[in-house]
C-alpha cells in the first residue's frame, strides 16, 4: 500500500513539473517574447533547479525518511505555485524595468518565478526512490520504476497542458488546478500510507 | 498502409521535381531553414524546400515594384485610412516588400522594422532588394518587446503593420487583447493598425472578436488571407477612404492593382459569433485553433 502511495506522488510530481514548465513559456511571452532564448532560459532554469533538487532530496533522504515527509515535500512543491500566481505580473514588470534584453530578462524571471517549485519537485525523486528500496538488490528495479512513472507522467503533463488545458482554461486557472490536484494527491497518499500501519 | 506509403512517395517526388524552379540560396537560422527559389522570373522566399504554396514573399525580378500577393496590396491599402504617415512600424520583415514600397512612396518616412530572425533580414537584403537607410531601421528582436519599449520611450506611429505570421506558426503573444492594447497605445489618434491574419479556420472568429474588443468596428478584407484595418478612435468613413483612394491611383496602379479593388473588399460587417471568447495573455491557444 505504501508503495502505491509513493508511486502516486512520483506520477503527479512528474506531471506537475512539465505542466508547469509548459505554462512558464506562456507566462514569459507577453514580456520577453517567445523567441528561442526565452524557451532556452525556461528549460535551463528548470533543469538546473531539478538537478539541485535531486542533490538536496538525496541528502535529505539519509535522515529518517518517511512517507509523511515525502507527502509534505510534494505538497510544498505544489503550494509554491501560488506565489507565481500572485507575483507574476509585478515580477515581470519589475525585471523588464531593469533589463529589456530577452536573454537576461527571461533568465532572471525564470529563476525568480519558477525555480522554487522545481527544486522541491526535484527533491521528490531521490526521496521516493529511497522509500521504495528495501535492499540494494532491488535498488535498480525500484529506481527504474520511479523514473518510469515520473517521466511517463511528465510526458502526459506536457501533452495535456500544451494541447488541451490551454484550449479550455486560462493560464492562472491551470496553475490553480495543478496546485489543487497536488494537494489532493499529497493528502491521499498520506492517508493511504497510514492505512496498513 | 502500403498504398498510403506509395502515395506519399509519389507526392514527395512531385514536390521534389518542380518545373524549372532554381534554388538560388539556402540559409540556416536559429528558427528555420530559408530557401530562395526562382521560377519563370518569380523569385520567392520559402521556409520549406521548393514548396510553392508556402511562399512567404515573392518578387518579379524584372519588375521589383510589382506586388505579387493580394495580402501585401491589402496591407499597403491601410494608406487609404491614413494617407499621410510620418512614422510607421512594421512587425515581421519577410522579403522587405512593405518597407521598400513605403520608402518609394514616402522618401522621408520614418520606418521601424522588427524582425526576430537575423537570417530573414540577411536574405531580404541579398535577394529581395531590401535596403536600410537613415530613416529605415531594423531591430532584431521580438515584436512585443519592441512595442513595450516604444511605449516606455513614448514613440507614436501613424501606421503599425502586423505581419509576423506564417502558414504554420502564429506567435500567440502577438494575437492577444493585451498586445493589441499595447499597439493601440502606440498609435497616433488617427493612426491605423493593419494586421495580416487568417480568414478560413477556427481561429478567425476568435481573432475577430479580439480585434473588435480592442478597436470596435474595423475594416475587414478577405481574399485568401484576411487583413484588418483598425483605428484607436473612430474608424474613418468610407467616403474618406474613397477620397484618399484618388491620391494613390497611380502609385497602386504601378504596383499592379487598383484602389477601388481594395474598397470593394473592405467590409465592416460582423461575420462572426459575437459571443466568441477573446484571446488574452491568459488564454491564447492560437496555434491549436489554427491547426483545426
Amino acid at each position: 500500500m505504501q508503495r502505491y502511495a509513493i508511486l502516486a506522488i512520483s506520477c503527479w510530481s512528474g506531471f506537475l513539473v512539465m505542466g508547469f514548465e509548459m505554462l512558464s513559456g506562456r507566462i514569459l511571452a507577453p514580456t520577453f517574447g517567445s523567441g528561442i532564448y526565452v524557451w532556452g532560459a525556461v528549460i535551463t532554469v528548470f533543469m538546473t533547479a531539478l538537478s539541485l533538487g535531486y542533490l538536496i532530496g538525496g541528502r535529505l533522504s539519509m535522515k529518517q525518511p518517511s512517507i509523511a515527509r515525502l507527502c509534505l515535500l510534494h505538497a510544498i512543491s505544489g503550494a509554491l505555485l501560488l506565489p507565481v500566481l500572485v507575483f507574476e505580473l509585478p515580477v515581470l514588470d519589475g525585471i523588464f524595468g531593469i533589463t529589456q534584453d530577452p536573454r537576461l530578462g527571461s533568465l532572471l524571471a525564470s529563476v525568480v518565478l519558477f525555480s522554487a517549485p522545481a527544486v522541491i519537485a526535484g527533491m521528490v525523486t531521490p526521496y521516493a526512490v529511497r522509500l521504495l528500496v528495501d535492499n540494494a538488490q532491488d535498488a535498480g528495479f525500484y529506481a527504474g520504476l520511479q523514473y518510469f512513472f515520473s517521466t511517463f507522467f511528465s510526458a502526459a503533463g506536457t501533452l495535456l497542458t500544451s494541447f488541451w488545458f490551454v484550449l479550455i482554461f486560462e493560464v492562472d486557472q491551470i496553475l490553480l488546478l495543478l496546485f489543487g490536484i497536488t494537494q489532493a494527491v499529497a493528502l491521499t497518499a498520506y492517508l493511504i500510507s497510514r492505512k496498513r500501519t | 498502409m502500403r498504398s498510403r506509403l506509395i502515395g506519399l512517395l509519389l507526392a514527395l517526388c512531385a514536390v521534389a521535381a518542380p518545373a524549372s524552379a532554381a534554388q538560388l540560396h539556402t540559409e540556416r537560422s536559429l528558427y528555420r531553414n530559408l530557401f530562395v527559389v526562382e521560377d519563370n522570373g518569380l523569385r520567392c522566399l520559402t521556409f520549406r524546400r521548393a514548396v510553392a504554396t508556402e511562399r512567404q514573399t515573392c518578387m518579379r525580378t524584372a519588375q521589383p515594384d510589382y506586388l505579387v500577393f493580394p495580402y501585401t496590396r491589402m496591407m499597403l491599402g491601410s494608406l487609404l485610412v491614413k494617407p499621410d504617415p510620418k512614422r510607421v512600424l512594421i512587425i515581421g520583415l519577410g522579403g522587405g516588400t512593405l518597407p521598400m514600397t513605403l520608402r518609394q512612396l514616402f522618401p522621408d518616412l520614418e520606418i521601424d522594422v522588427v524582425e526576430l530572425d537575423p537570417a530573414v533580414t540577411r536574405v531580404a537584403e541579398k535577394f529581395f532588394g531590401f535596403k536600410r537607410d537613415e530613416r529605415l531601421r531594423v531591430s532584431e528582436e521580438d515584436g512585443r518587446v519592441f512595442v513595450k519599449k516604444a511605449i516606455r520611450a513614448g514613440t507614436k506611429y501613424d501606421i503599425v503593420m502586423l505581419d509576423a505570421f506564417e502558414d504554420e506558426y502564429i506567435p500567440e503573444h502577438l494575437s492577444t487583447k493585451e498586445f493589441l492594447l499595447e499597439v493601440k497605445s502606440t498609435l497616433t489618434p488617427d493612426g491605423v493598425v493593419a494586421a495580416n491574419t487568417f480568414s478560413s479556420n477556427r481561429l478567425y472568429p476568435y481573432e475577430s472578436a479580439t480585434y473588435a474588443a480592442v478597436f470596435g468596428t474595423f475594416y475587414n478584407l478577405k481574399l485568401g488571407n484576411r487583413i484588418i484595418w483598425a483605428q484607436p478612435n473612430k474608424l474613418a468613413e468610407r467616403s474618406a477612404l474613397e477620397t484618399n483612394a484618388k491620391t494613390f491611383d497611380a502609385a497602386f496602379d504601378k504596383r499592379g492593382f487598383d484602389p477601388d479593388w481594395l474598397l470593394d473588399l473592405a467590409s465592416t460587417d460582423r461575420d462572426w459569433d459575437k459571443d466568441t471568447r477573446i484571446l488574452t495573455d491568459q488564454f491564447s491557444p492560437s496555434n491549436i485553433l489554427n491547426a483545426r
